[in-house]
């Protein structure tokens, strides 16, 4: 599904390297966590394979089921099927949460050469997946994000998810800023989104997500490259011994 | 979003600047053709005088420093083509009285007749043979909003308007009015008036879609009675090459509302002097516009000025514009907030901001506070921004191509200026043709 090969990414505005050969390759259907410390390059990683300005890949590829991630705008990469859950998800007063969304679906809908939802049949679908979030009607009317709390946000970014469908999922940090109901919440969501054709990258910091959304390989990131990779008992490694035997094990 | 440096506030104003040699004054008099008038003979005399005495801009005077008055000044208008294909008009889907005017003269086929329950109309150039109510209006406000800042263009239509509307509302009719201005030759100088009284507790809503002539100069004066409510949405699309100044000025008594927003896209020089004056306790103005400019095919200048005087006490009044300039559109705004002594509790806001989609467009701001009551609340601010890229990639993440992010940045800019539109309905026309002439117009 998603295969990343030797990655080095530098800023544009200034001269620092964040991502210095970094390697991964997740597969269709399975769900692989990236943790690691403070500015070991995570959230770059996530920007570099969603397309946002102001980073420079000098080597390396990314590659969603072949197809070269890198020459791709932004819309193009979410045609494509990839979806960055987001950290900080972006308040957009004045524009309806509704209206947006639909203008998403059918933008990517007509990117692929499918028919558009009809308005109808739109509706009947968000309704449907915004009631399994607990998002309720209200939400769906207000401008997108604005005046939801942190809990809301990262609902609306997984209803997002739900309502696109994409085949690779990039969540960063989302566990930032929930609480226990929220985040059993918003893994109910994931977990209800898993299946054979759809894959995930979860970046987090800890590993109390990885309780709600269970992970088929763990990746541990530090200086711009992964430094270990293993299954689900490594990042209980992290949170009982923290990085710093990890680091000092990798030199 | 920086803040905008507030320009010519380092500059020593000149309140009478140079003028013009009365021999301009004579030349554009001359190209008029001045009604006598009926009921509005003496305030057509009155103006005359007073306009021979005040002159015609010129580039130094204060409030004519971000705007060249050229355009209006010229006895004539630059030859401007009639558009081929006419949109569907806005509103159309509302139920209302629909009143039209082609270049700024009463087209009664193409109106409703004039019968609404709660409203008596008239037009100027019919009710100018004989008495009318308006004969206490006419002109009057205008000459009333001509101190501290002169006002020309104003004064020279009360002189030279042959048409317009006549409305007195003594109770809250059913539907609004729709004033459609309409084109019809590539030469005309259209001066259109409009008198509107809304009786004590009455209510009207005002819609204006269109623009007339090659260039225009409407005014209306607004007088409302205690209690009275008055919306005024409207809409001007211009040509790219149209040239047109209009003038809004309303008398506010006590618990009265004034509500007015404008939409205003392109064209070449637009100005629009907005006088309000609230003479009443616990009364309320709020005056919005958004504005789109593109200087791509013609030069864009746009120009909104606003002046209003608080002298009752515990008054709202409240200034949202916003501006969404690219290719080299200049905008301005120039607004004032004057609380006379005793205006205590007033409540005044003012907000401009505008939105650059490029680094050749300007924005121009000059907001002004004069207090002369201690007890007063009142805010200023002006902000110059650009599009907002981690809102413009959150956008584009989710699938939405560029050119529609930016769309739905603008209309979300735009925002706090739409909501001051009180009428759902209203605010959904407006809405919707926005985002089609956005998504038509393609901002880059």
């Amino acid at each position: 599904m998603l295969k990343i090969d030797n990655l080095h990414v530098k800023l544009e505005s200034e001269d620092k390297q964040i991502l210095k050969g970094l390697s991964l390759e997740v597969p269709a259907g399975q769900v692989h966590a990236i943790m690691g410390p403070n500015g070991s390059g995570k959230s770059t990683l996530s920007y570099v394979l969603s397309g946002r300005d102001g980073y420079e890949v000098t080597e390396g590829s990314a590659t969603l089921n072949g197809e070269s991630l890198l020459d791709m705008e932004p819309e193009e990469r979410a045609a494509a099927g990839l979806f960055l859950a987001f950290q900080y998800p972006v308040e957009i007063p004045g524009v309806g949460n509704m209206t947006f969304l639909r203008t998403a679906v059918n933008a990517q809908r007509k990117a692929r050469g499918q028919e558009e939802l009809s308005s109808g049949d739109f509706l009947k679908l968000v309704r449907a997946k915004a009631a399994d979030l607990h998002i309720s009607p209200d939400m769906l009317k207000r401008p997108v994000n604005v005046g939801f709390s942190g809990g809301e946000k990262k609902r609306n970014e997984i209803l997002q998810m739900a309502m696109l469908e994409p085949r690779m999922c990039i969540m960063d940090e989302t566990d930032s800023g929930l609480d226990v109901d929220a985040m059993r919440l918003v893994s109910d969501g994931v977990n209800a989104l898993r299946s054979p054709d759809r894959s995930f990258l979860v970046i987090t910091h800890y590993q109390r997500l990885l309780n709600h959304i269970q992970p088929d390989v763990v990746h541990i990131m530090a200086n711009g490259r992964i430094l270990k990779t293993g299954g689900p008992e490594l990042a209980l490694q992290v949170e009982e011994e923290g990085y710093g035997d990890l680091l000092a094990e990798a030199g | 979003m920086a803040d905008t440096a507030v320009k010519a506030k380092d500059q020593t104003p000149t309140i009478e600047g140079a003028r013009h040699p009365a021999n301009v004054l004579d030349a554009r008099l001359a190209a008029l053709s001045l009604p006598q008038g009926g009921f509005s003979a003496a305030a057509r005399r009155d103006a005359l005088a007073r306009l021979q005495d005040m002159g015609l801009p010129g580039p130094r005077d204060e409030y004519w420093r971000y705007t060249d008055p050229r355009p209006f000044n010229a006895p004539a208008p630059a030859a401007l083509a009639v558009p081929d294909t006419q949109e569907t008009p806005l509103f159309d889907g509302l139920d209302k009285l629909t009143l039209v005017f082609v270049d700024g003269v009463f087209d009664e086929a193409a109106s409703d007749d004039l019968a609404l329950e709660g409203v008596e109309i008239a037009t100027l150039a019919q009710a100018d043979a004989a008495e009318s109510w308006a004969a206490d209006l006419y002109g009057v406000l205008e000459a009333a909003g001509q101190k501290p800042v002169k006002r020309p263009f104003a004064t020279l239509n009360t002189a030279a308007a042959h048409d317009g509307l006549l409305i007195r509302v003594t109770a809250t009719p059913a539907k609004p009015v729709h004033v459609i201005h309409r084109r019809a030759s590539d030469s005309a100088d259209a001066v259109w008036h409009h008198v509107i009284r809304v009786e004590e507790g009455a209510e009207l809503t005002l819609l204006e879609t269109g623009m007339s002539g090659a260039r225009s100069n409407g005014v209306i004066e607004v007088d409302l009675a205690p209690g009275a409510r008055f919306h005024h949405v409207a809409s001007k699309r211009a040509a790219d090459a149209k040239v047109g100044i209009g003038h809004i000025f309303a008398r506010v008594a006590a618990r009265a509302q004034f509500k007015s927003f404008t939409l205003s896209v392109n064209g070449t020089t637009m100005r629009n002097e907005a006088v309000i004056d609230i003479a009443g306790d616990d009364a309320v103005a709020h005056i919005a516009a958004a504005v789109l400019g593109d200087g791509g095919k013609a030069p864009f200048h746009q120009d909104d000025t606003v002046f209003i005087t608080h002298g009752a006490e515990r008054c709202e009044s409240r200034q949202v514009f916003k501006k969404v300039l690219k290719n080299g559109a200049t905008g301005v705004f120039q607004g004032k907030i004057l609380v006379k002594p005793g205006a205590q509790k007033t409540d005044g806001y003012q907000i401009s901001q505008a939105l650059l989609l490029d680094e050749r467009s300007q924005f121009l701001a000059k907001p002004e506070l004069e207090i002369y009551a201690d007890d007063v609340k009142c805010s200023h601010g002006s902000t110059t921004g650009a599009i907002d890229e981690e809102a413009l990639f959150y956008l584009r993440s989710r699938g939405v191509p560029r050119e529609r992010a930016i769309v739905f940045l603008v209309l979300s800019f735009l925002a706090d200026a739409l909501a001051e539109v009180e009428d759902e309905g209203i605010r959904d026309c407006i809405y919707e043709r926005l985002d089609l002439w956005l998504t038509l117009n393609a901002v880059q």
